[in-house]
């Protein structure tokens, strides 16, 4: 029965890397930005979730909201003070910027929070399970991480087929220079869209930060980096 | 009352020079056409009108009386402005619908809406849920032309709507543009098709190496001039 248990937990895992990845999906998928600083900045939204949970209280409702609100202005601004700057026919440029931003995102947390690895309490959510008979085991915290995953994934399928600024992202995506012809201010409309990649990294990285696995910067930033 | 006007019009691809001040006038209700060969500067013309080459000027482009050239595509869209781009320009991931739509982007109120596109295009009602890429040419043409009309424009910029299309359905295409005309619409048309532009123009342009070489009504000129002036010919 082993086997069985390793597939459920490797399954449920997948949930958690989807969410932390479709951020940098976003972002090549719409501005062809291979967004090198995209593990950092899951990594900065788990600490962003770990200082509110020092000012509110660990087990605050408002440590997720506030998360993903703040990591979603973090990327509009990124994208139009910063990225909207080198985006062009060349891919090189973003290359090189996202990776001096990876450093200084990286050293920066190093300052901070030191290397220690860090959890953010969730009570017993970390170690409860559901049993599911012949000693099939399936902990609470990673189908929860799972079933957000699911529902944000389909929250963004019903973004990008049923609404006007899913419209324009994937119109933006085919031809932005014919985007502007219909009047659309590409370097407004990338700024959202990183901004939704940032708010969708924020849920990442906090329930990344919630499992036992939690992120010590100088390691886990790179192995974040490599596994999405 | 003049709409649209260019003073002494220049454009630039890096140090190349594409015009040559360029001055032409279009007014309110007004359809233009712009003749002329491979190379003398008519898509480029129409690209600086629209913001697509960013012009060096900001006092080279006046549309009802103020200057634009310096303003981004998407501000000169937004005051009126549509350009039905070379080569159609759908955009391949959208059904045909959400391409129109994609062209009320701007929210201007007038009398284009999906209904009255439609009405003009009925083959498009038909065809609304398919992806763009599946339609024939002139289809495709006719979204194109359907996506610029749904930003409800004052100018409508033509950029070679015939190109690529056989004679018939360069027919049916043009069978359109005296009812866009009546809605109000102005028009510049760029076209190589010189016998159709003249047809639903009121006057011309013909442009010779990035300069005006012959300017006037519609059917001022006999053939002979315009082919001259066309391929650049002295007399």
């Amino acid at each position: 029965m082993q086997w069985i248990n390793i597939m459920i937990q490797g399954g449920l895992t997948g949930g958690l890397y989807a969410l932390m990845a479709v951020g940098l999906s976003l972002a090549f998928g719409i501005m062809r930005l291979v967004n090198i600083a995209h593990g950092d900045l899951t990594v900065l939204a788990a600490f962003m979730a770990l200082t509110l949970a020092v000012w509110l209280s660990p087990g605050s409702f408002f440590i997720l909201p506030l998360t993903v609100v703040l990591m979603a202005v973090l990327g509009y601004g990124l994208q139009r003070l910063l990225f909207n700057r080198v985006l062009g026919n060349d891919l090189l440029p973003p290359l090189l910027v996202t990776f001096g931003l990876s450093i200084i995102i990286q050293n920066g947390l190093l300052e901070i929070f030191s290397a220690d690895t860090r959890i953010l309490p969730s009570g017993t959510l970390v170690t409860d399970s559901l049993s599911l008979g012949a000693n099939v085991q399936v902990g609470l915290l990673p189908l929860l991480t799972f079933a957000v995953a699911l529902g944000v994934f389909a929250l963004l399928q019903a973004l990008f087929s049923w609404t006007r600024l899913g419209r324009t992202f994937r119109a933006a995506a085919d031809d932005p220079d014919t985007v502007k012809l219909m009047g659309v201010d590409n370097r407004h409309v990338y700024a959202l869209a990183m901004g939704l990649a940032m708010a969708v990294t924020a849920i990442g990285g906090y329930f990344f930060v919630l499992s036992t696995t939690a992120p010590s910067v100088t390691i886990d930033v790179r192995s974040v980096d490599l596994e999405i | 009352m003049t709409l649209f006007e260019t003073k002494q019009l220049t454009a630039f691809y890096g140090d190349f020079q594409a015009l040559y001040g360029i001055d032409v006038h279009l007014s309110e209700g007004e359809a233009l056409a712009i003749i002329g060969a491979n190379g003398a500067g008519k898509t480029t013309f129409l690209k600086t009108l629209c913001g697509m080459i960013a012009g060096r000027r900001r006092d080279q482009v006046y549309f009802k009386g103020s200057a634009i050239s310096h303003q981004p595509a998407h501000a000169i869209t937004a005051l009126g402005i549509a350009m039905i781009p070379e080569g159609r320009k759908l955009f391949p991931s959208l059904n045909v619908e959400e391409n129109l739509l994609m062209g009320a982007y701007v929210r201007r109120p007038g009398p284009w809406n999906l209904e009255q596109v439609y009405k003009l295009f009925p083959i498009l009602k038909t065809f609304r849920s398919r992806p763009s890429t599946l339609l024939s040419g002139g289809q495709q043409q006719m979204v194109a032309i359907g996506r610029a009309l749904m930003s409800n424009p004052s100018v409508l910029l033509c950029d070679e709507i015939s190109l690529g299309l056989a004679p018939v359905v360069v027919r049916d295409v043009y069978e359109a543009i005296p009812r866009i005309r009546a809605q109000g619409v102005s028009l510049i048309l760029v076209e190589q098709d010189i016998h159709q532009a003249l047809a639903v123009s009121d006057r011309m342009v013909c442009l010779c190496e990035g300069r005006v070489v012959l300017q006037g009504a519609a059917n001022a000129y006999s053939a002979d001039q315009i082919a001259n002036a066309y391929f650049g010919v002295k007399t």
